[in-house]
């Protein structure tokens, strides 16, 4: 643990206020009294969370709000991360722009080494307090307890009380991690952007992690873990040359160790070989050997200017830590799952992509159902490097996205097939990378850059795409619901009743049930087996026609889960896609055939729908299931002759309101 | 509508085909379903014999492929057995009390009793059969009438008694019964000139006490709004028997005009039996559209629902003449209607003294 604390340490490194000034026009967030208490519980949770992840320790975060009058509130947030050595505790809490994250080229919530100092900057400057902090590393015995407070003429921390004691909370002793406490000018708000959605909406991306929230009457909200995994770390790379700010380029030169501007590019930035780093200085007419500290605002220009005309290599993009498709969906599950959504579209994570010189990555997801409000528009959960967006939604490309989709063709409802869609869903959009755009130092929304907006569209047509399919079955489900009833409930009391009333044996039905059916059905579950961890589907597959049928059934299964000797009958074919097809042939009228396969090592609720489809058969005689997608190559069919349909005597609109 | 034979017996044997049908169907390993004249305004068609609207030739199915006829085609063999069951244990049952039955149907039972009497009537257009005949009855919903008119009514005991319809009854009048046919009620004498029939309550009224009805020799007769099959019986008998012209005089609005077609030209509902319900040659004499205007009487404007109705009432082939189609077309165009008593604008008086005699004298019937 020394090794993590310390080495945070060593790299939370001076940046100065003119730097601060240069890259950050505004200070951020706290526009408003309901915003400021989000904002500072934000900025907090959010260095729990980086500190937590960097030390591979699963978060255990604590909020609580306390009200003390109509416009002063107290916030205590507490974690269980590596916790902060002594001497750096004034600096990361009173000192802007005192970050160990401001070099680092990596995926992370905090990037501008700004937010925990302004959260102590607007308490002290509302209400004239100080700041309490805790903190306590694995090492040492005694966690440090000090009062802060920031001289901010000289953007220096005064340390007004210190105490070193043992740490207990509930009774045991805790090893190690921070608590920070302070007051703020606040109004205290509930709905749609208050300090429960962000906890609610940043519990649904870090399934990993433990929020406890205590709102200001006491009630007690917990958000539990739904995974003992931690997201892959993301490593930490050097920057890209491409993309590189003038600002920044500026700084490196000041602060870096190396003794000429070759070996400084080479060595400082990714993808540059000495070559392409020679080529650079030719192109910008500086000299390799000049010393970096020694390079003019003009020659840095030029350098960047040379950087544009010359070829590198992409970024690697290993340095970012999707959440990944399962644990978007287990995420979702867990804060979503007491309005009992009826279906989770296979939530999608794209590959790694790259905007000027940094990798980025979208991933989504789509809620459906249930319990969700039917008649509104639908909740879009923006995130940008697993932080929720609350604010600017109409601003963000993520929101502009959503709103450019058609999805009327989705299943939902859409005034004029543009803007944010109406209907029972969540619709998820997370962006991460190691620099994200956003339109304003305040982080609130993702710059509608057109690569990461393609990104976005593709991710979400994805989802949708299921979302539809999923709904297609359903409706095709209760239409064949319709017909079930009239031929297990319907015809035979019919055939019972006019045999009683005419005293003569009841009919065989069977031939007239295959009439009205006239189907193939197709029916597919899923069930778990707790104790062998065995994920097993059932596609029952029925011809509720008079002929004979003969078909070929696909399901697409996840091919690195499936227990290959569980595949019952034996298919024709497994692909390497893992698609698996069955070829029925001769089914009798009214015979059922059942095709049984198993999964291992899929958690329950991982695998709860199978993704079937039907080929070389009429595909209108098949309720359940879709013709296979075209590219698979189907057989293209005649369609059957359908009888002429007489006038419905039921349904011809009579006007029969006189007697 | 007449059968030959025991009316009982024949119903049920007719009923009894309805079930061998079916039966046949499924052993057969068909659909069951049943054919039946469609009943709406598209397909009635003007019968030059009897002057009446009846269904045409059109028909529609109604098939157990589809849930609402297989629901359908379920509750016609409950109710075929119901029906049965009364005709062997000799007793009767009201529409009312049908429509509770099939609570103990299960998954068969009504879910309205709109539905239980439209397939009551469904029976009476495939069997040819009345719904008397089923043991199927209408509550009493007794339309009153005043006038110098004299009946015998067989009572429920077997009584025969005689009344007349001025002096033997109260001020709400003789009530009329569900059943008006010749072997309950006889025709016996009358002294009057024409038979007016009323909409509302209260206009019906106002004659009774202006003594509308000797002083202009008439029997009144309450509709009651859309009037039962009974009262239009009981017009028709009338019209026909003792020779009486008929008049209608009713609200201003789309609604009454369709009171007026079922009680002349046959309601689109019971076409099946319009011969046997509607009067041809009754009249319509207000208040039409052109009243409210040449009278300027005080109006309601018209709801989106009567506008749709006055709408669709100019696609019914029974309002397909000139006289018609200027009232919808005045009536739609000033967007107003009017109460028939909107009247009394003029004073009590003014209907019995004014109006009424104007627009009788018009129709020559006075
Ligand atoms: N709870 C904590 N546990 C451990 N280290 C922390 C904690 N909170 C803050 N730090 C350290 O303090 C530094 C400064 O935090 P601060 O929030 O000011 O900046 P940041 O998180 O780097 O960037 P940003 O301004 O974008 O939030 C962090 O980089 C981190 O090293
Ligand atoms: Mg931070």
């Amino acid at each position: 643990m020394a090794t993590i604390a310390e080495e945070l340490a060593r790299k939370q490194k001076e940046i100065s206020v003119s730097e601060f000034f240069e890259r950050n026009r505004q200070i951020l967030g706290f526009d408003s009294t309901v915003k400021a208490l989000i904002v500072a519980i934000k900025e907090a949770v959010d260095n729990s969370l980086d500190a937590c992840e960097e030390a591979s320790i699963l978060p255990d975060v604590s909020v609580t709000i306390s009200k003390l009058d109509q416009t002063e509130f107290r916030v205590s947030v507490r974690d269980n991360g590596p916790g902060i050595v002594r001497a750096q505790m004034p600096n990361v809490f009173g000192r802007l722009l005192y970050g160990s994250r401001f070099h680092a080229i990596r995926q992370s919530r905090g990037q501008q080494g700004i937010g925990i100092s302004a959260v102590v900057m607007y308490s002290q400057i509302t209400t004239g307090k100080a700041t309490h902090i805790r903190s306590k590393i694995a090492e040492s015995d005694v966690s440090n307890d000090i009062d802060l407070t920031i001289d901010t003429k000289k953007n220096r921390p005064v340390v007004v009380r210190e105490d070193h004691l043992i740490w207990e909370e509930g009774g045991t002793r805790v090893d190690h991690g921070t608590l920070i406490e302070f007051n703020l000018g606040a109004r205290y708000v509930t709905g749609k952007q208050s300090v429960m959605e962000y906890l609610r909406s940043t519990a649904v991306v870090n399934p990993h992690a433990t929020i406890r929230y205590t709102d200001p009457e006491g009630k007690v909200y917990n958000f539990d873990r739904a995974t003992q995994t931690m997201p892959p770390k993301a490593v930490e790379v050097k920057p890209h040359p491409y993309g590189l700010e003038i600002g920044t380029l500026i700084n490196m030169l000041a602060y870096t160790q190396e003794k000429r501007l070759s070996l400084f590019l080479r060595n400082e930035f990714s993808r540059i070989s000495d070559r392409v780093a020679r080529e650079i200085c030719e192109k910008a007419m500086v000299s390799p050997d000049r010393r970096p500290k020694d390079i003019s605002l003009e020659q840095a220009k030029a350098i960047l200017a040379a950087i544009a005309q010359t070829k590198i290599m992409a970024p690697q993009t290993d340095c970012l830590s999707p959440i990944g498709e399962a644990l978007i969906k287990r995420g979702l599950k867990n804060v979503l799952g007491t309005l009992r959504p009826e279906f989770y579209a296979q939530p999608v994570t794209r590959p790694p992509a790259v905007n000027g010189g940094n990798p980025y990555q979208v991933e989504a997801g789509i809620v459906y159902g249930g319990e969700l409000p039917p008649d509104q528009p639908v909740t879009i959960m923006r995130y940008a490097n697993r932080v929720p967006l609350l604010y600017q939604q109409g601003a963000c490309a993520t929101t502009q996205v959503v709103g450019a989709i058609d999805w009327r063709r989705y299943g939902l409802e859409q005034r004029g097939g543009t803007g944010i869609p109406y209907g029972p869903a969540v619709i998820l959009v997370h962006v991460l990378s190691t620099k994200l755009p956003f339109t304003s130092e305040s982080k609130e929304a993702i710059a509608p850059i057109p690569n990461i907006m393609e990104e976005i569209d593709l991710a979400l047509r994805t989802c949708a795409r299921n979302l539809k399919s999923h709904l297609n079955k359903k409706e095709t489900k209760s239409r064949a619901a319709v017909k079930f009833d009239i031929v297990t409930e319907i015809i035979p009391k019919i055939a019972e009743k006019t045999s009683k009333i005419l005293e003569r044996p009841v009919p065989d039905i069977s031939r007239t049930i295959t009439k009205i059916m006239n189907v193939v059905f197709i029916e597919d579950s899923v069930e778990y087996d707790q104790k062998k961890k065995l994920t097993k589907a059932t596609i029952r597959v029925r011809n509720y026609t008079a002929r004979k049928q003969e078909l070929k059934v696909h399901a697409l299964v996840p091919r690195e889960y499936i227990d290959s000797g569980s595949i019952y009958p034996e298919p024709a074919e497994i692909a390497d896609d893992g698609k698996i097809m069955w070829d029925i042939k001769k089914m009798q009228s009214l015979q059922t055939v059942e095709c049984t396969f198993a999964m291992k090592g899929l958690e329950r609720d991982d695998y709860t729908e199978n993704e079937v489809y039907v080929s070389d058969i009429n595909p209108a005689t098949v309720i359940g299931a879709e013709t296979l997608p075209g590219d698979w190559g189907i057989k293209t069919f005649e369609f059957e002759e359908t009888e002429e349909e007489e006038a419905d005597y039921d349904e011809e609109e009579g006007e029969l309101s006189e007697e | 509508m007449k059968n030959d034979g025991e009316p009982m017996s024949v119903a049920l044997e007719k009923l009894t085909e309805i079930a061998e049908t079916i039966y046949g169907q499924l052993d057969s390993g068909d659909i069951p379903k049943m054919s039946l004249p469609l009943r709406t305004k598209g397909n009635i068609r003007f019968d030059n014999k009897t002057n009446v609207w009846k269904y045409g030739k059109a028909t529609g199915v109604r098939s157990a492929k589809k849930a609402v006829g297989a629901y359908m085609l379920l509750r016609t063999m409950h109710m075929l057995e119901f029906i049965g069951d009364m005709i062997s244990d000799s007793k009767s049952s009201t529409l009312r009390e049908m429509y509770y039955i099939s609570e103990g149907w299960g998954k068969a039972k009504f879910n309205s009793q709109d539905e239980s009497d439209k397939l009551a009537e469904d029976l009476e257009i495939i069997t040819k059969c009345l719904r008397e005949d089923f043991k199927l009855r209408p509550e009493e919903d007794g339309a009153r009438v005043i006038g110098n008119l004299t009946l015998e009514e067989t009572d429920r005991k077997g009584k025969k008694k005689r009344m007349n319809c001025r002096d033997d009854v109260g001020d709400s009048g003789y009530s009329v019964p569900y059943n008006v046919e010749s072997d309950k009620i006889k025709l016996i004498s009358h002294d009057a000139d024409f038979i007016i029939a009323i909409e509302t309550g209260g206009m019906f009224d106002r004659l009774v006490e202006n003594g509308f009805d000797e002083d202009f020799r008439s029997v009144l007769v309450h509709l009651k709004g859309q009037p039962a099959r009974s009262t239009r019986r009981f017009i028709k008998r009338l019209n026909e028997e003792l020779k009486l012209p008929v008049v209608t005089f009713t609200d201003g609005d789309p609604w009454s005009f369709r009171i007026h077609a079922s009680v002349a030209y046959g309601a689109i509902k019971t076409a099946h039996i319009s011969e046997y319900l509607a009067t041809p040659t009754a009249e319509f004499i207000g208040i039409t559209a052109s009243d409210i205007l040449n009278y300027d009487l005080p109006t309601d404007k018209l709801s989106d629902v009567d506008i749709k109705a006055l709408e669709a009432e100019l696609t019914d082939p029974r309002f397909r003449d000139p006289f018609w189609k200027t009232e919808i077309e005045t009536m739609l165009e000033n967007k107003k209607k009017a109460e028939q008593q909107a009247l009394a604008k003029y004073g009590l008086d003014y209907v019995t003294d004014t109006y009424l005699p104007e627009k009788l004298t018009q129709a020559g019937i006075i």
